[in-house]
C-alpha cells in the first residue's frame, strides 16, 4: 500500500511542478475532447447496423465486398 | 471534384503526416538522449553533460505529448472512415495495433515519467534506465504499426476466412519477421534518429552562431553527427533493400519510381527527369522533357544484376508473355470469379441452399489441393475484380517519382553533411565557419522533407491497393456522408496545425532558455 501511495505521489507531485509541459497537456487534453466527444458525437455516426450475432456481421460484409 | 474517396484519403493522410513530423523525431530523439546520460554518468556526473541531457529531454518530452494526441486520431479513423477495411483485415490489422497502444505504449508512458520526475528522487542507475527503456519503448510501439503496414504492401501469414468473410491469421512469426517488415522497420528507425541527429545539429549550430553555450552545442554535436553519420549510411542501405523488395513484390510501384512506361533489360536509372505532363499509356508522346540517366544502374539497384529486365506500365497492364507478366485485364477478369464465388457463397447462405455452401466452402479451403488452385488462380487477384479499367493499377506517377527523387537525393546529403560536421569537429574549427552553422540550421526542415517523402513514395506508390493486390482503396471506404469527411477534415487540420503551433512556439522559448545547469 505504501508502495502504490508512492507511485502516486510521484506522479501527482511531477505534474505539479511541470512548469514547460503544462500548457502543452492543456491544449492536448482540449484537442483530444473535441476529437473524441464533440466530432465522434457531432460527425461520425456510422451507418453500419448492429448485428445479432457473427453470421448476420459476416453476411452484411460479403455484401460490403461483393457490391 | 472531389469524392468521398479522396476526402477520406487526404484526411488519412493529412493526420498520417502531422504524426510522423512529431513520431520521427521521438524514435530518435530518445536515444540521444540516453546516450547522453549515460555519459553524464561515465564522467563521473559531470554537470555539463547532466544539462545537455535534460535540456533535450525537454524537447523530446514536448515532442513526445503532441505525438501521442496525433496517433490516436489515426487509429480513431480505421474505425470510422474505412470500416471495411478494418473488418476485412480483422484480426491482421488489429493485433498489431492493439500490442502497440497495451504493450509498448503503456512501458513509454511509465518510464518517460521516471525520466522526467526522477531526476534526483530515484538512484542514477534506476533513471538512465528508465532513459533507454523510454527510448526502446517508442521502437516497440514502432515496430508493431510498422508490421502492420509491411502487411498491407506484401500480405503474408493470412488466410481469407469465408464464413467470416475475413482475413485471419494462420502463422504470427510470417507476419512479424517478414522480409518487408524487418526492412520498413529498420528503415523508419534509422530515419527516425537521423531526424533527431539533424535536429539536434541544427539547434546546436544555432547556440555556435549566436556564440552562447558552446561547450553544450559542441558536446551535443559530437553525439549527434555519430548517431547521424551511422543512421544516414543505415537509411541508404535499408533503402536499398527496400527497393528491391519493391521490385519483386509490387513492380507497379517500381515503375512509378522512375515512370517506367516500356520494361526494358540493362535499364538505366533516371537521376533526375521532368516529366511530361501529356505522356499517357495510351500515346507515344516521351515520358520526359529532360533527363540524366545512368546506364543499366536501374537493373542494378532492382534486382542486383545489370542485365536484368524491368518490367514497365505497359508490361504490367498490358501483359508481357515472353517475360511471362500476366496483364491486369487477365487479373481482373479472375478476381472478379473470385468475387462471384464470395456473392454465390452469400446468396447460399441466406437461402440456405447447403450444396452450393458446400461447394464454394470447398474452393476457399486452402488445405485441399483444389483449394491451393483456387487461391493461386483467382484469390490472389481479389482486389482486381474491383477494378474498372486495367491502368487503374498505376499509382500518381508524378508524385511517387518527384517524391522519390527528393527522399534518395536528401539522403545522400545527409551523408555527406556529417561527413562534413565530424571532419570540422575533427579538426577543431566547426565554431569557425558561419556558413556552416546555417547550412545545419535549414538541414532541419530537410530532414522532415525528406522523411514525408519517403512515406509518400511508399503509401501513395501503393494506390490503388489499401492490401497488395487483394483490396482497393475504393472497397475500404465507410457507408459515411461525405459532408462529415470533408468538415471534420478542415476541423483536423486546423486543430492540429494549432498544436503544431503550439509546440514550436513552446520549443522555441526553452531554446532560447538553452541549457540551465542545476
Amino acid at each position: 500500500m505504501g508502495l502504490l501511495k508512492g507511485i502516486f505521489y510521484f506522479y501527482v507531485n511531477g505534474f505539479r511542478e511541470m512548469k514547460v509541459g503544462k500548457q502543452l497537456w492543456l491544449l492536448i487534453l482540449l484537442k483530444l475532447f473535441i476529437m473524441f466527444v464533440i466530432i465522434k458525437l457531432l460527425f461520425f455516426r456510422s451507418k453500419t447496423p448492429n448485428f445479432d450475432n457473427k453470421s448476420d456481421k459476416a453476411i452484411y460484409y460479403r455484401e460490403q465486398l461483393t457490391n | 471534384m472531389f469524392e468521398l474517396i479522396d476526402w477520406s484519403r487526404a484526411q488519412f493522410a493529412l493526420t498520417a503526416m502531422y504524426h510522423w513530423i512529431f513520431v520521427s523525431l521521438t524514435l530518435g530523439l530518445g536515444f540521444i538522449c540516453a546516450i547522453m546520460e549515460t555519459i553524464y554518468l561515465r564522467k563521473g556526473k559531470d554537470p555539463k553533460w547532466k544539462s545537455a541531457t535534460k535540456f533535450w529531454m525537454k524537447l523530446f518530452a514536448i515532442n513526445f505529448a503532441v505525438g501521442v494526441a496525433t496517433g490516436i486520431i489515426l487509429e480513431f479513423q480505421f474505425g470510422t472512415n474505412w470500416s471495411n477495411y478494418s473488418y476485412f483485415v480483422g484480426d491482421i490489422f488489429g493485433a498489431p495495433l492493439a500490442i502497440e497502444g497495451m504493450f509498448a505504449f503503456f512501458m513509454e508512458s511509465t518510464f518517460v515519467a521516471v525520466m522526467y520526475f526522477g531526476w534526483d528522487k530515484v538512484s542514477d542507475r534506476f533513471h538512465l534506465t528508465a532513459t533507454w527503456l523510454t527510448a526502446f519503448g517508442v521502437v516497440l510501439s514502432a515496430i508493431w504499426i510498422l508490421i502492420a503496414n509491411a502487411w498491407m504492401q506484401y500480405p503474408v501469414g493470412m488466410e481469407f476466412n469465408l464464413q467470416t468473410a475475413r482475413s485471419e491469421m494462420v502463422d504470427f512469426f510470417a507476419l512479424v519477421f517478414s522480409e518487408v517488415a524487418i526492412v520498413k522497420f529498420w528503415h523508419s528507425i534509422m530515419t527516425g534518429s537521423l531526424t533527431a541527429a539533424v535536429f539536434v545539429t541544427g539547434i546546436s549550430a544555432w547556440f555556435l552562431l549566436k556564440r552562447r553555450d558552446v561547450d553544450f552545442a559542441n558536446k551535443s554535436i559530437k553525439v549527434a553527427s555519430i548517431v547521424g553519420i551511422i543512421a544516414s549510411i543505415a537509411v541508404a542501405y535499408t533503402g536499398d533493400k527496400s527497393a528491391v523488395q519493391v521490385a519483386s513484390h509490387q513492380p507497379v510501384k517500381f515503375a512509378a519510381f522512375e515512370a517506367i512506361y516500356e520494361g526494358a533489360e540493362s535499364a538505366d536509372l533516371t537521376l533526375f527527369g521532368f516529366l511530361n505532363s501529356d505522356k499517357t499509356l495510351h500515346n507515344d508522346e516521351e515520358v520526359f522533357n529532360g533527363e540524366w540517366k545512368v546506364e543499366s544502374l536501374l537493373s542494378f539497384l532492382a534486382f542486383h544484376d545489370m542485365g536484368s529486365f524491368v518490367p514497365g506500365f505497359e508490361d504490367l497492364v498490358y501483359g508481357n508473355e515472353e517475360r511471362g507478366i500476366m496483364g491486369a485485364d487477365e487479373k481482373m477478369e479472375r478476381g472478379q470469379f473470385a468475387i462471384e464465388q464470395v456473392r454465390r457463397y452469400n446468396q447460399a447462405v441466406k437461402s440456405n441452399d447447403l450444396e452450393t455452401k458446400n461447394e464454394i466452402i470447398g474452393l476457399f479451403d486452402r488445405s485441399t489441393e483444389e483449394g491451393m488452385a483456387f487461391h493461386d488462380e483467382y484469390f490472389s487477384y481479389f482486389g482486381y475484380g474491383y477494378l474498372t479499367s486495367p491502368d487503374e493499377i498505376i499509382p500518381p506517377i508524378g508524385l511517387v517519382f518527384y517524391s522519390f527523387r527528393v527522399m534518395v537525393g536528401l539522403g545522400l546529403y545527409f551523408i555527406f553533411m556529417f561527413i562534413a560536421v565530424l571532419w570540422l569537429q575533427y579538426k577543431n574549427i566547426l565554431g569557425k565557419y558561419k556558413v556552416v552553422h546555417y547550412i545545419l540550421i535549414i538541414s532541419i526542415p530537410f530532414v522532415y522533407i525528406s522523411s514525408q517523402a519517403g512515406w509518400i513514395v511508399s503509401e501513395v506508390g501503393r494506390q490503388p491497393w489499401t492490401v497488395q493486390d487483394l483490396l482497393p482503396v475504393s472497397a475500404s471506404l465507410s457507408s459515411i456522408n461525405s459532408v462529415n469527411v470533408i468538415t471534420t477534415f478542415f476541423i483536423f487540420a486546423t486543430l492540429f496545425t494549432i498544436l503544431l503551433i503550439a509546440e514550436l512556439k513552446i520549443m522555441f522559448k526553452q531554446i532560447k532558455i538553452g541549457p540551465q545547469e542545476d
